[in-house]
């Protein structure tokens, strides 16, 4: 099972407590690679939050052809950053790690930001489509405030050979996966997290339903909705399908992936909207076993459990801070002055959500609605 | 020169020409009489024989001659009473002293044509060979890296949806507060209506083709089924009607009553309407039938008795045609625009309506106009392997689509155009052919059937019928159906007890429940039913799996 480690905090922190909190959820083989993602950046990115940032791997040839690129599309570079790499052992060395942050093309300056929007996702598929086959070109995410890393190996090692622990990388929000005992062909775009417009989110077990909601995704003619090297990516999708799409309330995406049965929708005071809801959508019901955690673009994070909870999931913390992790040593680790006691365990029915800079925490569960609340 | 036929029987059958031989022994039977009495046929007859013994009693051998005339039982070498090889006449016999034995070498259908009439059934294809169906397997079992469930345990929610459903995007909602979306009330957008159903529903049979125990038998178990076991399984009524106290009553809402060419029952179904008490779960519109597809409906004179006459609103005893089209309508634009909004209509756009055709390379066009058709419930496509009371041979045997690679080939276009949840597709023809009811409705499901129907499982399974695809039996268009299942001749379907038919039912699907959930719990399905998840599925042959473009096992 994977190990899911996302911290939400008022201030700045180092992926390095995220990475120390997979550590002491170590169980088994881990070598199948680390994702990171980082949100509301710190350091020295906290000058360029209007600027999206490119996230990536390309070979010595792939860099320059993506350079080629950017510029002929007229994204103009701003900044451009690169992982002290230290090398370690049973991590292959790739020659380009990068975050380049751009200023959009001078026709797009001054248009809204769903155009903006547009324009980096097909900017970012473009470059992918480029580097596919030979793999000289890996990109993960093109967005604002976004930065993505990734790489095959265990995660603390992975954190030396990104020299994470020296660096002064930091942001507000930052998840973190560490795939464990899989035994499928590793590939780079199959890592969690995965991110698109804003959402992104991390799951562990498998997503069993993964042909139906992968054909469903594909067919609503949105462009990013395509590859699903991982079963898991559905996930994100559907939360941007759900929320920046169609417009429902994040809590719903809850009802999309875990619909209630008719009986009990008949109590909700939402019914006619959910039953339909749910008959609509169907084809996005996940049957689990998955704990997912994910995050918005307004900074709010999120778990939800599998309409079974066949995963673990705990959320904890202190105001300022709060940590969703897949297992309690992991919170342990990323934040131990917590009284534990207030920790939360998100059952079947229910949906936690950390708010934008992780003031409160909130409960909300498909039957009773919300439930609890921890400022 | 007179021809010497009459002397030496040149002209006769042999019994080697017939696809069952009646063996007979003598030395079993008692002559009771029970057999030949009850053949359905009459294939079998009493008859005499004269018996020359010769025997020798005595100290010294003394041959003596002794002459007798005993009664036996003889086959008929008449091809209109050929033996069907039903085996009732096993089935009566007391003393095991007869049964019919199948001959692959016969030769039947090169005679069954006297009369230039050729040979028409009731029945199934005859191919016994294994369908596409049972060439599926379930191979994407959880196992450690994902738990599987537990079929016992866990919860299983088994339910499908017949009903258009709208896109997300075009449902009317407002923000009812902060966090709340409601349904726009004020909204003039159409809802189309929709039902949440058993994903396996039995599939239309008539009254009149069935007998009236067999179809209040059917009608009892479906009513237990939603009403005691919570189980929300339908029937569809078949074309001619439904007994007018089941229209007017609270389980009429289990029924989908079928409208055909023949147009057989809808008046009596019309004035009803003021007087029901609830709405059918939805209306069928049978345009073909996958067992004689493009063909037309025949109730025999013979079966139309007082009570089919009274639903059907017809004289008795005459002949009831259904044309193989719908003869009013001259095209699929008309056809949906007239038929579909014209029964939405009746019942105040508060019904389904849906469609059925057989099985057909065209099905996937007839998909394309009801995709854009805003009214269009459903699809239901009946494949070739679909049973029928009445056709030609030929059009059972040769004509028609497997249903396997059409749902297939169906849902594939509805996934492309991004509309597979919008038009649930209703797969039959064949469903547990082998008796695999559970794996075959699973398979469908997951080569994207949103429901499956069944018809012929329930007639052997619910009562005993002896039909099968070495043409045993398959006499139901005669009204001479030894089970009572497919007569109106109450000497016949007085056999059948409707309350034990109802049990069966209801044995059936509480059977078929459990073993549905031994198929998805393994695979991780539990929440919503695995339609399309065709991951999960493979075939033990290469080209059933690059037809339906699912992984190949060996």
């Amino acid at each position: 099972m994977c190990r899911l480690s996302a911290i939400t905090s008022g201030e700045y922190i180092s992926p390095m407590e995220n990475v120390l909190s997979l550590e002491t959820m170590k169980e088994g083989h881990d070598g199948s690679g680390m994702g990171l993602i980082l949100k509301d950046l710190g350091g020295e990115f906290e000058s360029y939050k209007k600027y999206p940032i490119l996230s990536g791997i390309c070979s010595k040839s792939g860099m320059k052809e993506l350079d080629n690129f950017m510029s002929a599309a007229g994204f103009k570079s701003v900044h451009s950053w690169h992982p002290k790499i230290k090398p370690v052992t049973g991590v292959k060395l790739r020659d380009c790690y990068f975050a380049n942050v751009y200023d959009y093309p001078d026709e797009f300056q001054d248009k809204s930001i769903t155009v903006k929007e547009t324009l980096l996702l097909d900017t970012r598929l473009k470059l992918r489509s480029i580097g596919q086959e030979d793999e000289s070109i890996i990109v993960f995410s093109f967005y604002p405030d976004i930065l993505t890393l990734k790489e095959v190996g265990d995660p603390l090692q992975l954190s030396e050979f990104f020299g994470l622990d020296t660096s002064l990388l930091k942001a507000k929000i930052i998840l973190a996966q560490g795939r464990q005992n899989t035994n499928y062909a590793i590939n780079l775009y199959a890592c969690h997290p995965f991110f698109i417009q804003g959402y992104g989110s991390m799951t562990n077990g498998e997503n069993r339903a993964f042909m139906p909601i992968r054909d469903y995704l594909t067919s609503r003619g949105f462009p990013g909705y395509i590859c699903y090297n991982s079963d898991s990516e559905g996930f994100t999708h559907i939360l941007h399908y759900t929320n920046k799409v169609l417009g429902y309330p994040l809590k719903y995406y809850k009802d999309v992936i875990t619909p209630l049965k008719k009986e009990e929708i008949e109590g909700r005071p939402d019914k006619d909207f959910v039953m339909y809801m749910k008959m609509c959508l169907r084809f996005l019901c996940i049957d689990g076993p998955n704990c997912v955690i994910g995050f918005t673009p307004d900074g709010s994070c999120f778990m939800v459990q599998d309409a079974k909870k066949l995963r673990p999931g705990v959320v904890g913390g202190v105001p300022g801070k709060y940590a969703l992790v897949s297992e309690q040593c992991g919170l342990n680790s990323a934040i131990s002055e917590r009284d534990p006691s207030t920790d939360i365990y998100p059952m079947r029915y229910d949906m936690v959500i950390v708010s934008p800079q992780a003031k409160e925490v909130r409960v909300w569960n498909q039957l009773q609605g919300w439930t609890k609340t921890m400022n | 020169m007179e021809p010497a036929a009459r002397l030496d029987q040149n002209h006769e059958l042999t019994l080697k020409d017939f696809p069952y031989i009646i063996r007979w022994r003598d030395d079993r039977c008692k002559r009771c009489g029970r057999c030949t009495a009850v053949c359905p046929m009459l294939s079998i007859y009493p008859s005499v024989k004269a018996k020359r013994t010769v025997g020798s009693f005595g100290p010294v051998p003394n041959p003596k001659v002794e002459r007798s005339v005993e009664t036996v039982v003889k086959q008929s070498t008449n091809i209109a009473n050929y033996c069907t090889g039903c085996a009732t006449c096993s089935l009566v016999c007391p003393n095991e002293a007869i049964e019919p034995e199948f001959n692959p070498a016969h030769k039947f259908l090169t005679h069954k044509n006297t009369g230039g009439h050729p040979y028409t059934r009731g029945g199934r294809r005859n191919d016994p060979l294994v369908s596409t169906l049972d060439r599926l397997k379930f191979t994407r079992i959880s196992m450690l890296t994902d738990p599987a469930l537990d079929a016992g345990r866990h919860e299983f929610r088994i339910r499908t949806y017949l009903g258009r459903i709208l896109p997300p995007d075009e449902l009317p909602i407002i923000a009812a507060d902060d966090d709340r979306l409601a349904m726009d009330k004020n909204s003039t957008k159409f809802i189309p209506p929709v039902r949440e159903i058993y994903p396996v529903m039995i599939g239309s049979m008539s009254v009149g083709a069935l007998s009236p125990t067999m179809w209040e038998g059917l009608a009892m178990g479906i009513t237990y089924l939603n009403e005691v076991e919570k189980m929300p399984v339908v029937m569809c009524s078949g074309e001619g009607g439904m007994p007018l106290r089941l229209l007017k009553s609270r389980f009429i809402k289990y029924f989908i009553p079928q409208i055909a060419s023949g147009y057989f029952g809808w008046d009596e179904i019309i004035r009803a309407i003021p007087h029901m008490v609830e709405d059918p779960c939805a209306i069928e519109i049978k345009y073909g039938q996958g067992a004689k597809p493009g063909d037309g409906g025949l109730l025999m004179a013979h079966k139309v008795l007082k009570l089919i006459s009274e639903i059907r609103g017809v004289p008795t005893g005459v002949d009831l045609p259904s044309p193989p089209t719908h003869q009013t309508k001259y095209s699929i634009e008309e056809a949906v625009a007239k038929m579909i909004q014209s029964m939405y209509m009746a019942w105040g756009f508060r019904v389904p309506v849906y469609p059925k055709i057989s099985g057909s390379k065209t099905a996937k066009a007839v998909l394309n106009n009801l995709v854009r058709n805003p009214f269009a419930a459903a699809l239901s496509i009946d494949g070739e392997d679909g049973g029928t009371g009445a056709a030609y041979n030929v059009s059972m045997d040769k004509m028609g689509h497997p249903i396997a690679s059409n749902i297939r080939d169906c849902y594939l276009d509805l996934v492309k155009a991004g509309k597979q949840n919008e038009i649930p597709l209703i797969a039959a023809g064949g469903v547990g052919k082998k008796g695999n009811l559970a794996a075959n409705a699973a398979a469908l499901i997951m080569l994207g059937a949103s429901a499956v129907s069944i018809g012929k499982y329930m007639m052997q399974g619910a009562a005993g019928c002896l039909g099968d695809e070495n043409n045993r039996c398959n006499v139901c268009n005669l009204g001479r159906c030894p089970r009572g299942i497919t007569t109106q001749d109450p000497k016949l379907y007085r056999r059948l007890d409707s309350e034990k038919v109802a049990e069966r039912v209801v044995e059936i699907y509480k059977s078929l429940d459990v073993e549905l959930k031994k198929i998805f719990a393994p695979l991780g399905r539990s929440t919503e039913l695995p339609i399309g998840m065709s991951d999960a599925i493979s075939a033990d042959d290469p080209a059933i799996a690059k037809r339906l473009d699912i992984s190949y096992v060996c």
